[in-house]
């Protein structure tokens, strides 16, 4: 079954993938698919419009580049600003994973 | 990328997009194909995984950030696209506007500069004006100008001010050239320093020149130099002779320096020997400017000033009891233009109201037919919000265009405006268009752009798009009748209370004008004479040179009769005592004010005043004969009521003895024809200046006046009445001269300049309202032609649709003149309040001014009206 991404946590991922380096934007559709194991259905419709969103807030930055089929393609990569937000984005995604499978294991238990 | 870059390279932006959604749906179709998928099913399924592509464009470019000024910048250019191809109507709206606006700045470029500009010294916001302030009050308030006692204890011991002084005065400068009356400032010598003025060339004064004997030096205005020194650097270090004494010229004000009364001669306090000033009670009148120190505050100030006054208090009880000193901010003192100038702005808001009205008529016009186009824009997805900002920037664009054609305006009429302002408008140097000017026009006409742009951008279609679509524009025009009706509304009703304003206006000056001022005003000359010092140090010397003065005027050819005055009438400057009919007078501060005048026997019949009984003041009324008075019929009915004033006993407290009634004269109107029947004191008693005490000889000779009857026009004797009262010391000088014709047309001034204004004001408002009346009534029978076709073709006669147009109108117009009715009226109360001599609105006022408007309107919708009764039945038909 695949599940549909929490509210906000596009931007995470995206940040993520892109951190490991520069990529354009199919790349990062298809590495987001594969690293998920197709559990999370990422909507291509709204990656362009996040990845534009954070080119604009400067946490990307984009050059045109050859790929190595020869084509133009616009590769992203992580600014200064973009990495401490990973990184602060992150610390708290696994604060808050930690304390939901915290209180989940909690009411697992009551029920033995 | 930069949000400027966004703009202008708006093209390549929108290449680089379609570019990388391209490249996504391209690798993602030849990964499918290379899985083994059929080509034309690899691009379906990639772009079915991508989504619709206008959808994702569209998204990426919210997500932009900017995408607000790209839209705006696109209605921009569409709005200036559509205002170039109806030229027409652009003209008409931007010049609207222009006038509007134009005006409405000119009016704020006045009181930015008169009411609202701070003081043109440095950190302004830190000055003081510093005053005493006793327990008691009397009819001129607590508050009063210090004594130099009190002000050097003050200085001495405040921290928290620099204080500095000055009073005015005046004299006679007799060198360089000839003989000149001046304004002198007396200062102290840190005054220039206080205020952060630098001099224009030499230097300010220094400390040790500010006492008594230090060697006498002068600083001199601008003006004065290039005056009398022809702008020569070797005035510096010249000397001076201003009132018999030399002074030594040390330095020259700036050009453009203001304070009090323009002084062109200023010299130090300190060098003032006078006992006066030695005197803790009696007021010299002396200006306290003063500024806080750095990290002191107002209320510092306060507590400190308190304080020090209570020491002196306990110090100098007699002089010091229950007086104090208060500080406030210093602000320009402009007296009663300033509620001239915010009724001229109240009027003139009102024609640009008016004409925001007119161009919102005419762009609802143009809305509804373009609102076809509006649905269409609907259909194919724009959001109501997105439409309603298109309209909007299209009447901004409008109205900054008229707003900049209108400081444009402004800009050209701002010098003749303030040249033409009656008498002279304070600070006028300091009325220019500067940003704070820009930014009211700027603010001004955005408003007027939402104002006028709101009602047709709201218009904006939402709903039944398919009815609209499929409708002609005409079918649907009867949605905004209301809304045009309300339009006109609006202008009708605020063209009347601008009619009927400047209608009070004119009745007002009219009645005015035929009061009777209670004096013959033709043939009068009036003129200050300043006598030189050392005649007046000596009291018997100044009456025998007063006298001689009268003696050669009278022999003047042309010359009737002389006398001298001390007040003279609807000129500025009174003299209020107090009075009782009693020995046992009340207090100072209960007695009644009578507004006395130290005339010599000539005065009735230069002014040719009517005596209604007893005598005026003789010869025979000197010094050593019984003291005597006249009084006018205001003061006999005040203090006498019904009894005969003649050989009454009045105490005046001129002079240790009471005086005598001796005779009755009729009321002259002292205060201006306009304000004298609102003044407070209007009562009038006269005193021969032969019977002044001695002691007071010398004060009331620096005020006295001659008036002078002349049997030939006034002004053409001013020459020959100079050289007689020059004589041979080339020290006496006749200042201020006038006649008393022009004292009584100033004393109109404001009044005429209001109603000339307001009636300006009133025509425009009226030719604008006409001017949308027929707009609309064209426009609203326009969409009616076919209608009227069908009447006509079913038998209507001409005179039928005609009414039937006019019928339309005049209920709009009766409910503007209802509406506006009731403004005028309340506009009328604050006529009444704030301009004298105004009474409150009379019914026929109303009646002629609104049958005026009314028919001015109805014959601006019978022009239409009078088209559509024309139209050939067959062709209007043919039309739908």
């Amino acid at each position: 079954m695949k599940s549909d991404l929490p509210q906000g946590t596009l931007d995470l991922l995206i940040l993520q993938v892109v951190a490991l380096g520069p990529v354009h934007g199919y790349a990062i559709a298809q590495r987001l698919q594969q690293v998920s194991r197709d559990v999370v259905q990422v909507p291509q419709g709204s990656l362009y419009p996040a990845l534009h969103r954070l080119e604009n807030r400067d946490l990307l930055t984009a050059d045109w580049k050859e790929t190595e089929t020869g084509r133009e393609a616009k590769f992203y990569r992580l600014t200064r600003k973009g990495r401490a937000q990973l990184e602060a984005e992150a610390a708290s995604w696994r604060r808050l994973t930690e304390a939901v499978g915290l209180i989940l294991r909690l009411s697992e238990g009551g029920a033995e | 990328m930069n949000w400027w870059h966004r703009l202008l390279r708006r093209q390549q932006m929108e290449e680089r997009l379609e570019k990388e959604l391209r490249f996504h749906l391209d690798q993602m179709a030849s990964d499918l194909i290379a899985e083994g998928i059929d080509p034309e099913e690899a691009q379906r399924q990639s772009r079915l995984a991508l989504g619709g592509p206008e959808q994702v464009k569209e998204q990426c470019r919210d997500a932009r950030g900017t995408r607000w000024l790209e839209d705006f910048w696109q209605d921009f250019r569409y709005a200036l696209r559509s205002l170039r191809q109806r030229p027409g109507f652009a003209a008409i709206a931007l010049l609207t506007l222009a006038l509007g606006s134009g005006a409405t700045t000119v009016m704020f470029t006045v009181i930015n500069g008169v009411l609202l500009k701070p003081f043109p010294y440095a950190e302004p916001d830190r000055l003081v004006h510093v005053e005493e302030q006793t327990d008691w009050s009397t009819h001129w308030g607590n508050r009063w100008n210090f004594t130099y006692p009190n002000f050097v204890d003050c200085k001495r011991a405040s921290h928290v001010l620099e204080m500095a002084a000055w009073n005015d005065n005046g004299g006679t400068l007799s060198q360089p050239g000839d003989a000149e009356y001046v304004n002198r400032s007396e200062v102290t010598h840190d005054l220039f320093s206080m205020l952060g003025v630098p001099l224009f060339r030499g230097r300010a004064f220094r400390p040790e020149e500010d006492a008594a004997g230090a060697s006498p030096v002068a600083i001199i205005s601008h003006g004065l130099w290039l005056r009398r020194f022809g702008g020569s650097p070797a005035a510096i270090g010249s000397r001076i002779v201003f009132d018999e004494k030399p002074y030594t010229v040390v330095g020259i004000t700036p050009a453009g320096f203001h304070f009090g009364m323009d002084p062109d001669v200023i010299t130090l306090l300190g060098q003032n020997t006078s006992p006066a000033m030695r005197n803790r009670e009696a007021h010299r009148g002396l200006q306290v400017w003063a500024r806080l120190r750095p990290d002191e505050t107002l209320a510092q100030a306060q507590v400190e000033l308190a304080l020090i006054g209570r020491h002196l208090a306990d110090e100098y009880p007699k002089s010091n009891r229950g007086r104090s000193f208060v500080a406030e901010p210093l602000r320009p003192d402009v007296g009663d233009v300033r509620s001239t100038l915010w009724l001229l702005l109240g009027a003139v808001s009102l024609v640009l109201l008016i004409a925001c009205a007119n161009v919102a008529s005419l762009l609802l016009a143009r809305a509804v037919s373009r609102e076809r186009e509006l649905a269409m824009r609907v259909a194919l997805g724009a959001g109501r919000g997105r439409l309603v900002r298109q309209c909007l920037t299209e009447s901004s664009v409008l109205a900054i265009c008229g707003g900049a054609l209108g400081v444009l305006l402004a800009a050209i009429g701002i010098r003749p405006f303030v040249a033409f302002w009656p008498g002279s408008l304070p600070r006028a140097e300091e009325v220019q268009l500067d940003w704070h000017v820009l930014f009211f026009a700027l603010a001004a006409s955005l408003s007027s752009g939402l104002l006028f742009g709101l009602a047709p951008a709201l218009r904006a279609p939402a709903r039944e798009l398919e009815n609209i679509l499929r409708a002609g524009a005409r079918s649907i025009a009867g949605n905004s009748r209301r809304l045009h009706g309300a339009f006109v509304i609006c202008e009708i009703a605020l063209a009347v209370v601008l009619l009927v304003s400047a209608a009070v206006l004119g009745r007002t000056l009219l009645r005015l004008s035929s009061l009777d001022p209670g004096l013959n005003i033709r043939n009068i000359l009036t003129s200050r004479v300043a006598l030189s010092p050392a005649t007046l140090a000596n009291p018997g010397k100044t009456r025998v040179r007063w006298q001689e003065i009268l003696d050669r005027l009278h022999s003047v050819p042309g010359v009737e009769a002389v006398a001298m005055v001390d007040t003279v009438p609807m000129r500025e400057g009174s003299n209020p005592i107090g009075y009782s009919t009693s020995a046992a007078a009340p207090p100072e501060n209960q007695q009644p004010l009578v507004l006395a005048n130290s005339v010599t026997p000539g005065y009735l019949k230069v002014m040719g005043i009517p005596l209604l009984g007893g005598r005026f003041i003789e010869d025979q009324d000197r010094q050593g004969t019984e003291s005597v008075a006249v009084i006018d019929e205001v003061m006999a009915h005040e203090a006498f009521g019904s009894e005969d004033p003649l050989g009454k006993h009045l105490w005046i407290g001129i002079g240790p003895d009471p005086v005598r009634v001796v005779g009755v004269v009729r009321h002259v109107r002292q205060w201006g024809l306009a304000s004298d029947d609102q003044a407070k004191v209007r009562a009038q008693l006269y005193y021969p200046f032969a019977q002044v005490p001695d002691p007071l000889v010398r004060r009331w000779s620096e005020l006295m006046s001659i008036a002078v009857r002349t049997s030939i026009a006034p002004l053409s004797a001013v020459e020959s009445l100079r050289r007689e009262v020059r004589g041979s010391g080339n020290d006496q000088v006749l200042y201020e001269v006038s006649t008393m014709e022009q004292f009584v047309r100033d004393s109109l001034a404001r009044q005429r300049f209001l109603l000339l204004l307001f009636g300006i004001f009133a025509a425009l408002a009226l030719v604008l309202a006409c001017i949308g009346i027929y707009g609309v009534m064209a426009y609203l029978t326009g969409q009616r032609v076919p209608e009227m076709g069908v009447r006509m073709a079913l038998g209507a006669k001409a005179g039928d649709v005609i009414w039937l147009v006019v019928r339309q109108s005049l209920g709009m117009i009766f409910l503007g003149v209802g509406v506006g009715a009731a403004g005028a009226l309340a506009a009328g109360r604050v006529l009444v309040r704030l301009v004298d001599g105004t009474q409150p609105t009379e019914l026929s006022t109303f009646a002629i001014t609104i049958a005026v408007l009314v028919a001015a309107a109805l014959f601006a919708s019978f022009i239409p009206a009078r088209r559509a009764s024309r139209v050939d039945p067959l062709i209007s038909l043919r039309q739908e």
